[in-house]
């Protein structure tokens, strides 16, 4: 059975209708560790050891947020330039990331068919989230497809729950081995696997 | 027996209470049923400690009823009465009426005169304040919904007695031999005589009076009294109020209950509210004791050994009419099922009430004696059940159901509750207007009746008060209160209120305000976790400007002193574990003091070293580049 570690990160929680779903009961998955960032360093003061050895006992990081002008919550920028040290996570000698799985969870309140060419935000999802799929590389770790929580500005509870399913599902794969790597390799965004 | 003397009947009545209370407790029946049933065994039919005298006494306990009714009023916000307007008129006035009206119709049907019929359907439609409150209380329901019917229902029966008494004279039969003595408490009023309109005129002046004096002369009587620091001072002048509303109220023909159920409910308001509830509890507590032997003693069993069937069919009659009738209206007051049944069960009895107008109606002529005795022996009998009946309710029926009523959905009589705020000197008072802009209602505890009242006029609900008296802390809402800040500026007392709340409230989450070092070592030894130096914060502030205003960076100096914070917190548990030695204490300060600043300066020097060496590109310099620049 494999670890998951998911830090989520949402400033505004309290007036987050679609993550308060999302998340409820999440912590009580056998193998995942919740961690609300926000609620852990009120002030930003990331402890940078506590959080290397969290992520050193999980298998799978998870990157949990809405998307706020095309990136995570400031806490999860600071999180990475803190905690994901030259030593520790990259260079010679930095090898602690080898190997773990890297996944993104993404909130969009506009609609997914806005971000491409023709659409108003010009590029796809997946183009805007380089930074973050290149940071896992430079790591060692393995980028897998985002799942999209996309339109939440007009999203129905119908909608919400599936993607809660699609979630829960996804962990649970994950976290038994059940889902093949390689179905993934061709795929822009996980919810694709669960078409 | 020899039974002269006030001491000796003081002995039997307590060891009588202080024995059986405590069995009926364990054996889950309940105060109530314990304080009846040590009243039957010390009664004139068993043990024989006490005979006719314990009519008297039931008299003077009866104040216990009139004292729990301003406890009560004291609880309920005026705008609460308000909002159980329909309950009070709509579930008691059909309770009433309906229940009294089916009872005459029982009555003339076993060959009474409508009159006779008519004073026992009123009789009979009461229940007993005493016993339903106190059951409720102490089963943790009365803040229910099922507990606020039954408030209002016996609410409205208490306003009710009023009438009842006026209109009884008029039911009087001729032939019947009247007593000479009419009832004790209706012999000298004021009003005697007077009209209907006048009575009503002075009535409205009274309570206008009341309400007034309540608003502008008895705050700040307390507060003269509260600074003079003798607490049974206090205590007298709490007596006194109680005691003037009930004596003011029945000159002018009204019950004394209510009369000190409207002086509780204009003092709801009141700084002094929780310190009053405080003082007059164990008064109330005491004298509904006796009141609840005197009515076990009461019971006249060789009555019932004379004709059992009767009495004991009244009393099954009594009791199913006035439940069905309670469960009926009930249902029509979508009450919902279980909630309906405690409810039905709890007011399903004869209330003191009873007696005052069965010996009333006597002396007026309306029910022969012969008639009364046994009545009076059916509402006995019917107020000793109803503790078992509620019991039988809990135990049998309520499993039946998939909700509890314990759990508590309507806090409507409840105030939030959640936080207690002991000190509300420039330190709480900051605490509470935070908590307050963040929505938070906090109950504040204040010592100092200055203070207290300049805050009341700031318009904060401040209460005076003592919060290291467990009583009071309970009055204030510790038993169901998520967290206690202690913001009081003298250390003494944080140590006393620290006390009595890991002694009595286990539960209870704490937060200290503390002085200085020395007290903060103290307080951890009590097993506080949660303190708060009160200087530091702000001096760490005043460090970080002073490093700013001498050239540091901003966002560096800031994130240096959370570090220094946290450090000197993390010391402090460490360190109160020697400060019982002053020379170890200081030596061990002093190294840590020491450490702190070593590690910090390297750090600051030395910036790979720091945990945020995230920042510093150093490392990378040296694998990735090479230095060209000149730093």
């Amino acid at each position: 059975m494999k670890k998951i570690l998911i830090l989520f990160a949402h400033p505004a929680y309290q007036k987050s209708r679609v993550n308060k779903v999302l998340i409820k009961s999440l912590q009580d998955i056998e193998g995942v560790t919740f961690r609300d960032l926000y609620q852990v360093y009120p002030e930003m003061d990331i402890e940078v050891k506590d959080e290397q050895k969290l992520v050193e006992e999980h298998d799978i990081i998870v990157f949990h947020h809405p998307f706020y002008w095309y990136s995570s919550p400031a806490i999860l920028k600071e999180w990475q330039d803190l905690v994901l040290t030259h030593g520790w996570a990259y260079g010679s000698q930095g090898n602690s990331l080898k190997d773990k799985l890297f996944l993104q969870v993404m909130t969009t309140g506009a609609g997914q068919e806005t971000y491409c060419q023709q659409g108003h935000n010009k590029m796809t999802i997946r183009q805007l989230l380089a930074p973050f799929e290149q940071t896992a590389n430079l790591c060692q770790m393995r980028y897998l497809p985002p799942m999209i929580i996309p339109g939440t500005y007009a999203i129905t509870k119908e909608e919400v729950m599936k993607h809660k399913e699609n979630y829960k599902n996804l962990l649970l794969g994950l976290r038994d081995e059940k889902i093949n790597l390689d179905d993934l390799v061709n795929k822009q965004y996980f919810n694709e696997y669960f078409k | 027996m020899e039974q002269g003397g006030f001491f000796f009947q003081a002995l039997v009545y307590l060891a009588a209470a202080v024995v059986a209370v405590p069995i009926a407790k364990k054996l889950g029946l309940g105060s109530v049923l314990g304080y009846l049933l040590a009243g039957i065994l010390i009664g004139p039919f068993l043990l024989g400690f006490i005979g006719e005298e314990g009519q008297d006494v039931m008299h003077f306990a009866e104040f216990g009823v009139v004292m729990m009714l301003f406890l009560v009023g004291l609880e309920l916000q005026p705008s609460m009465i308000w909002k159980l307007r329909r309950s009070i008129f709509g579930l008691g006035g059909s309770q009433m009426g309906i229940t009294a009206v089916i009872i005459m119709g029982i009555a003339v049907a076993m060959g009474f005169a409508w009159q006779t019929g008519l004073a026992i359907g009123l009789t009979f439609a009461l229940s007993s304040t005493a016993i339903v409150l106190q059951s409720l209380n102490e089963k943790g329901l009365m803040k229910t919904e099922a507990g606020q019917n039954a408030f209002s229902v016996l609410l409205f029966q208490d306003i009710a007695v009023i009438p009842i008494l006026a209109i009884l004279p008029y039911l009087a039969i001729e032939g019947l031999v009247s007593e000479s003595s009419s009832a004790a408490h209706h012999a000298t009023t004021w009003v005697e005589g007077w009209a209907i309109w006048q009575k009503t005129i002075l009535t409205i002046a009274v309570i206008t009076t009341m309400v007034a004096a309540g608003k502008y002369l008895i705050s700040p009587m307390f507060r003269l009294i509260a600074r003079t620091d003798l607490r049974e001072l206090f205590t007298a002048a709490s007596l006194l109020l109680v005691i003037s509303a009930a004596i003011l109220m029945t000159m002018i023909g009204l019950s004394p209950a209510l009369g000190t159920f409207i002086a509780g409910v204009v003092l709801a308001q009141s700084e002094f509210r929780h310190e009053l509830e405080t003082d007059i509890e164990p008064f109330k507590g005491l004298l509904l004791g006796l009141f609840f032997i005197a009515v076990g003693a009461s019971i006249d069993f060789e009555l019932i050994a004379n004709q059992p069937t009767t009495i004991m069919g009244l009393v099954v009659i009594l009791v199913i009419v006035k439940f069905i009738v309670l469960f009926i209206i009930g249902r029509i007051f979508k009450v919902g099922l279980d909630k309906n049944m405690v409810f039905s069960f709890s007011l399903a009895q004869g209330g003191e009430f009873a007696f005052v107008l069965l010996s009333f109606s006597t002396s007026n002529s309306i029910l022969p004696t012969d008639v009364a005795n046994p009545l009076v022996a059916v509402v006995a009998i019917s107020m000793a059940l109803t503790p078992l009946l509620m019991l039988f309710n809990e135990k049998l029926i309520q499993p039946r159901f998939g909700t509890k009523e314990i759990e508590k959905e309507g806090d409507e009589m409840q105030e939030d509750k959640n936080v207690i705020i002991a000190g509300f000197g420039r330190f709480g008072s900051t605490i509470g207007r935070f908590l307050q802009a963040n929505g938070v209602q906090a109950t504040y505890l204040d010592l100092d009746p200055d203070n207290v009242d300049l805050l009341r006029k700031l318009g904060l609900k401040v209460f005076y008060g003592d919060a290291s008296r467990k009583d009071l802390l309970h009055a204030a809402g510790a038993a169901e209160a998520h967290l206690l800040i202690v913001a009081v500026d003298e250390p003494e007392k944080t140590k006393e209120i620290i006390e009595t709340a890991n002694k009595h409230f286990p539960n209870l989450e704490i937060m200290t305000r503390s002085q200085s070092f020395l007290d903060s070592y103290r307080y951890i030894d009590m097993g506080v976790d949660k303190l708060y130096l009160e200087f530091f914060d702000t001096s760490l502030r005043m460090g970080v400007d002073a490093l700013c205003h001498l050239g540091h960076r901003r966002h560096e100096s800031f994130r240096a002193s959370r570090t220094f914070r946290k450090q000197v917190m993390k010391f402090m548990t460490e360190l109160s574990e020697v400060h019982e030695d002053k020379s170890l204490l200081l030596s061990e300060a002093k190294k840590r003091m020491q450490f702190l600043e070593q590690s910090m300066l390297q750090e600051k020097e030395d910036f790979h070293k720091e945990k945020d060496h995230g920042w510093d590109a150093s490392q990378q310099i040296n694998e990735f580049g090479e230095e060209k620049l000149e730093v």
